[in-house]
């Protein structure tokens, strides 16, 4: 695919950007001014490569006149215009099954971390504080909490798999119950219902415009002052302002955040709090994972150069 | 009364030759433990606590990405110990992926995972050893230079029995030297503290003896002192009797 002219938005990967180099032809959208770039490049553009945060939108697509893909390096695509896309033809792919296991491991990870305080346990120690004020405090048991899953689709079902080994019953809300696959899972019809009964709250859908905002004030005081929320989604699942208003004076106990409304910028009152674990999106953060991914991202842009089906389309 | 699952500060031959029955906490603490000893696994592997810093001290923004972690699903994981927290351990690794083998006196029926004799052959098939052993002669030190050689540069240890079941100077050093991987540490000797070499190092978390302190835990243990008493007082067996010679020491 030496002809095929490829737009990568951001250095999201040194395996990914060294192959695209290697076997298409390059362009590296953050080395010179937007406007520079396109004047000169735009008409050789035939691919677009983005991730979480970088994406396609209708901006970008309307000035790219000879974009036939765009392959998201994520599994989540709320960055790309999909019906832009549709309009124009556009194929669009993502990332999905090769960084299920990952996210799923740091959304059960970021749980116990909340529930057991391990970062400020360790801070602890590293700080002297063992040996000068003794013993640490209490913490809250894990096993046999009720976990609440916003979303059973991959990751969802993936988190559910796990937590069972702990013992944990499962609830789960989404568009529609599945009783006959999920018999040992409790359907609620609505967030706030499975918030009210569940002790651990975890967001794992994709984020769209139904989605936006979905862990409201309401579901989070819902959850309540010994509730912990673990968001490994996206940071628009949850209104984040109401979130950190809720942690700060009690009406919501912790909360494990993988992603924020406007990485990388976290909000400040965040970094004080105690009863908080913060990650900089690192979901799908694994050597294994990340090659995976990027051998899917070429994989897809070789179909669609040979004109074979699309490895994981979205579009 | 015992109030841990380790008796190790307990003359038992001394209680046994007095007439003094002992009993310890059973699988009261077991399942906290074993989360916590997963906890420390998934923090070592995916860096979360390395990442935690990271952000709080604000470079998320300014330095962008956070270095990658290692994938858990398909790692080798191999449990010293395969009592009350060792199967419970197993049981939680399994449904991460991860392919569980293990160590103990002697090996256990009916449990799908490879048995190895000794501690050393254990560390050459394991990406990650979890002590989860009691402490006694012959478990002291029972991760030492050799083990921790076997276990090999890309291995982590995870520790949440004694500290004294890990020759911790040792320890130090292949972390200090990059001989070993990462290490996730609940216990150490000479507690309170830990080693202040450890300190900087990103690839390993420390916590101060606190698997068993949840709120739960206590109030189970609450539960079973008092059904130990009444059982005792009452003429009954004990529920959980540390015997001299019994598996648990």
């Amino acid at each position: 695919m030496e002809s095929l002219g490829v737009l990568l938005l951001y250095p999201v990967n040194a395996y990914l950007e060294q192959e695209l180099d290697r076997r298409c032809r390059l362009y590296r959208f953050w080395e010179s001014p937007r406007e520079e770039f396109l004047r000169a490049h735009a008409g050789a553009v035939r691919a677009v490569v983005g991730n979480a945060n970088y994406g396609a939108d209708a901006a970008l697509i309307d000035a790219l006149p000879a974009l036939e893909i765009v392959a998201s390096f994520s599994v989540g695509i709320d960055r790309v215009d999909l019906a832009k896309c549709r309009e124009r033809g556009i194929r669009v792919t993502n990332t999905p099954d090769v960084l299920t296991d990952d996210v799923a491991d740091l959304a059960v990870g970021l749980a116990i971390a909340v529930l057991r305080r391990i970062p400020q346990a360790d801070r602890y120690v590293r700080a002297g504080l063992w040996k000068s004020r003794g013993d640490y405090t209490l913490t809250t048991r894990f096993s046999g909490k009720r976990v609440g899953i916003i979303g059973l689709g991959r990751i969802g079902q993936a988190v559910a798999r796990r937590v069972e080994a702990f013992d944990c019953p499962v609830n789960y809300h989404q568009r529609t119950e599945q009783k006959s696959v999920y018999p040992n899972y409790t359907y609620y019809p609505t967030v706030v219902e499975l918030a009210s009964n569940s002790d651990v709250l975890v967001v794992a859908c994709p984020l769209n415009a139904s989605t936006r905002h979905i862990v409201s004030r309401e579901v989070m005081e819902t959850l309540g002052p010994k509730g912990v929320l673990i968001n490994v989604g996206r940071g628009p699942h949850v209104d984040e302002p109401e979130m950190v208003a809720a942690l700060a004076d009690g009406r919501l106990g912790g909360a494990g955040l993988d992603v924020f409304e406007d990485e990388p910028n976290v909000p400040e009152a965040l970094l004080g709090m105690d009863n908080v674990v913060l990650v900089p999106h690192v979901g799908s953060g694994t050597y294994e994972t990340r090659k995976a991914m990027a051998d899917l991202v070429l994989g897809n842009l070789e179909a669609h150069v040979l004109s074979k089906p699309l490895l994981t389309p979205v579009v | 009364m015992c109030l841990a699952a380790g008796v190790d500060f307990i003359d038992l031959d001394e209680c046994a030759r007095r007439g003094v029955v002992v009993a310890n906490s059973g699988s009261v603490f077991s399942a906290d433990v074993a989360d916590h000893a997963v906890g420390l696994l998934i923090d070592v592997l995916r860096r979360v606590s390395a990442a935690e810093r990271f952000v709080r001290r604000g470079l998320w923004p300014v330095q962008g990405g956070h270095p990658l972690g290692s994938k858990i699903g398909g790692r080798r994981v191999g449990i010293i110990g395969l009592g009350n927290i060792g199967s419970q351990i197993a049981k939680r690794l399994q449904a991460l992926g991860c392919i569980v083998c293990y160590n103990s006196r002697t090996p256990k029926d009916s449990v799908p995972y490879r048995y190895f004799t000794n501690v050393h052959d254990l560390a050459v098939e394991s990406d990650v050893l979890v002590v989860a052993c009691a402490l006694n002669k012959a478990t002291r030190h029972i991760v030492g230079k050799d083990v921790l050689e076997a276990l090999g540069k890309d291995g982590v240890v995870v520790n949440i029995g004694r500290g004294a079941n890990v020759d911790q100077a040792e320890l130090v050093r292949a972390l200090k030297e990059g001989r070993i991987a990462g290490a996730g540490l609940d216990v150490f000797e000479n507690e309170p503290g830990a080693p202040g070499e450890l300190f900087c190092m990103d690839n390993v978390v420390m916590t101060p003896h606190v698997a068993v302190f949840t709120a739960e835990s206590m109030s189970d243990l609450r539960d079973h002192v008092v059904a130990n008493l009444e059982a005792f007082f009452s003429g009954q067996p004990l529920l959980t009797p540390v015997l001299p010679h019994s598996p648990v020491n």
